[in-house]
């Protein structure tokens, strides 16, 4: 402290407030594209979201008008695939690792998990196609499914981990001191009690997925009619954006924007209930 | 509590595990005792290993992933060799297939995405750590998980229509009389090309970098930043010999995770980067990757030798993208001790 005033003090002070200033810029440089991409996303999407576009399908190249709701209704039902394929195999074994997971077994799975979850979406989109697309004869929502699925096994198994990890022991303790069997407890204890927890995390995996294009691309492949049958071609809402951003036709473009705003709107729309119900978590566990 | 308890309370007596019932009671109570224990014990055993099945399907699927990509490659895997990945043309027609173009432009669009995204990362987690007002904290930690949540699409669509005519009108005319010496910043202002393709991965994978640094330096202990402090130092000084002194490694973990998003990144890279499999020097002239060719051919590739090429760079996209997720998990866990990570982004 006794330096701060001399000449050296002054420098040190200068580089303090250098890197101080250099931070928040950082902060603002980050946080630049955001606003910038959800006020393009506004200004640009909001004139075309309508109620045709929620209700109609494409319209032949040229003609204006038609919308996206075969996309939005496949992408709805490949999600919902994916959901019955990733959601109970996550939490299953995130409650595998939490509840019986002290082997090196675990601590392998562990480790695959996290992996698992950097391995690029489109290698997922090839596997895939290798695995159900070939055998099947044909591009299908079923696939489509499959490859969103498996990604959100990783995800969901290491959230629903650390959820149940943060149950005190006491409480499993005091269940089995009531004669109830650990599976009983695990799952009407344990889980309940980190139940918002595990929900925040199936969400989050839920908004990852929902906004994937990579790995529809040769599995959902996407469809400009209604289909609604799992074992067919089927439009999503993300491989409707990316045909039509590369189109070179302006009505095009502006359906792009629409449906972009809808994407985004579904996805902010997960987020921002996790943060509610995580919220009310964190209040719930201080209390 | 006393709730359950109650709806428990006939069972009580039979809870005791079967070798400890005492002699006492009538055989009818012992056998009922065993059965109940036979059942309890026989529920215990099918959920655990009905989770373990379910933890299982981790491996499962990586193990899949890895046999399915080797398999459906080996057409090229036998007729190129390891050539495969040195050799520059890349002609289905003649059915001529070199991956060299693709990899150097991963190599590429994510060196630059690193180098501008790894100081802005690292600055917004310095600053949300340790030097912005509680308030704000929570706001912009959000906000940047935020920037995570948007699809890749969609910062392909605002990469096309906003940052390429940016990158064409303004910056890419000044960096080129500024910095066209260096020969990185030559030739015609597309806007879409190389460049684009960094400057949006950057975006994209800031928030895995600065969430993972917050993460690890939040892991550092306060008395070594009180300690520091304490010997009179000013609040950079303490951040640096402090903070990113003990986070480094773990740093440098978030660093190579945010690397591993930037190879296997497809649809934002796939629509601005221009898909021209050219090895050039300049940062404006168009360029392809990996995983962009993967999704622009895979689903025309019509003979085998050319599908089994796209899944050849698939399997080498998986291979790498394996190897640096591990390092940097390890890298990650050394510093956090295995807890699961936080950021999930």
């Amino acid at each position: 402290m006794f330096s701060a005033k001399g000449v050296l003090g002054l420098r040190r002070r200068f580089t303090n407030h250098l890197f101080t200033a250099a931070a928040a810029m950082a902060s603002l440089l980050v946080l630049a594209p955001l606003f910038a991409i959800f006020g393009y996303l506004l200004y640009k999407g909001l004139g075309s979201v309508n109620w045709a576009f929620l209700t109609h399908t494409p319209k032949p190249i040229g003609e204006t008008g038609g919308g996206m709701a075969n996309a939005i209704v496949g992408s709805g039902l490949i999600l919902a695939i994916a959901s019955a394929i990733g959601i109970p195999l996550g939490i299953g074994a995130g409650i595998y690792l939490s509840e019986y997971g002290k082997s090196r077994y675990a601590q392998v799975v562990r480790f695959t998990a996290d992996v698992l979850n950097g391995v690029p979406s489109i290698v997922m989109g090839i596997a895939v196609y290798a695995l159900v697309v070939i055998p099947q004869g044909h591009f299908s929502a079923f696939s489509g499914g499959v490859a969103l699925g498996i990604m959100m096994i990783p995800t969901i198994a290491r959230t629903t981990e650390e959820m149940l990890a943060m149950v005190p022991n006491v409480i499993r303790e005091a269940a089995l001191g009531l004669g109830i069997p650990q599976w009983r407890t695990t799952l009407s204890i344990t889980l309940r009690t980190a139940t918002s927890g595990v929900i925040t995390g199936v969400m989050l995996a839920f908004a990852r997925i929902a906004g994937e294009t990579a790995p529809l691309l040769f599995t959902a492949f996407g469809n400009q009619y209604w289909s609604l049958k799992p074992n067919q071609p089927t439009a999503a809402l993300p491989l409707q954006i990316y045909v039509y951003a590369i189109s070179p036709f302006d009505e095009w473009h502006r359906q792009a924007w629409a449906g972009a705003l809808v994407l985004i709107a579904i996805i902010v729309g997960a987020v921002s209930i996790v943060r509610v119900i995580a919220a009310r978590h964190r209040v719930s566990h201080s209390a | 509590m006393t709730a359950p308890a109650q709806g428990e309370e006939p069972e009580k007596p039979q809870q005791d595990s079967s070798e400890e019932v005492p002699r006492t009671v009538s055989g009818r109570e012992r056998r009922i005792a065993l059965r109940v224990n036979w059942r309890t014990k026989f529920a215990e055993h099918t959920f655990k290993y009905a989770m373990l099945a379910c933890s299982l399907a981790v491996l499962a699927v990586m193990v899949l992933i890895f046999v399915q990509l080797v398999l459906h490659s080996k057409l090229s895997l036998q007729q190129f060799g390891f050539k495969f990945f040195t050799g520059s043309t890349w002609d289905p027609v003649s059915g001529d297939f070199g991956a060299w173009p693709f990899i150097f432009g991963t190599l590429l669009s994510s060196l630059v995405a690193l180098v501008i995204a790894v100081p802005l990362a690292v600055g917004v987690a310095v600053f949300v750590t340790e030097m912005c007002p509680r308030p704000l904290r929570g706001f912009i930690s959000f906000m940047v998980e935020l920037l995570a949540a948007i699809p890749s699409v969609i910062y392909g669509l605002w990469a096309i229509f906003i940052l390429a005519p940016l990158l064409r009108q303004y910056v890419e005319p000044w960096l080129g009389k500024y910095f066209g010496w260096t020969g990185l910043f030559t030739g015609p202002a597309y806007g879409i090309g190389m460049l684009a393709a960094g400057v949006i991965l950057a975006i994209m994978i800031i928030p895995i970098i600065s969430s993972i640094t917050r993460e690890v330096m939040q892991v550092v202990p306060q008395q070594q930043r009180e300690g520091v402090l304490a010997l009179g130092a000013t609040r950079w000084e303490m951040i640096r010999m402090g903070v990113l002194r003990n986070a480094r490694a773990g740093i440098f973990g978030a660093v190579i995770l945010g690397l591993g998003r930037a190879i296997g990144e497809t649809m934002a890279v796939t629509m601005v980067i221009g898909n021209r499999p050219a090895v050039a020097k300049s940062l404006f002239a168009p360029g392809y990757t990996m995983a962009s060719v993967i999704a622009n051919e895979f689903s025309e590739a019509t003979d085998d030798l050319y599908l089994s090429a796209l899944v050849e760079i698939g399997l080498a996209l998986l291979i790498v993208t394996v190897i640096v997720n591990a390092c940097a998990r390890l890298l990650v866990w050394s510093i956090t001790r295995g807890t699961p990570s936080r950021s999930y982004v």
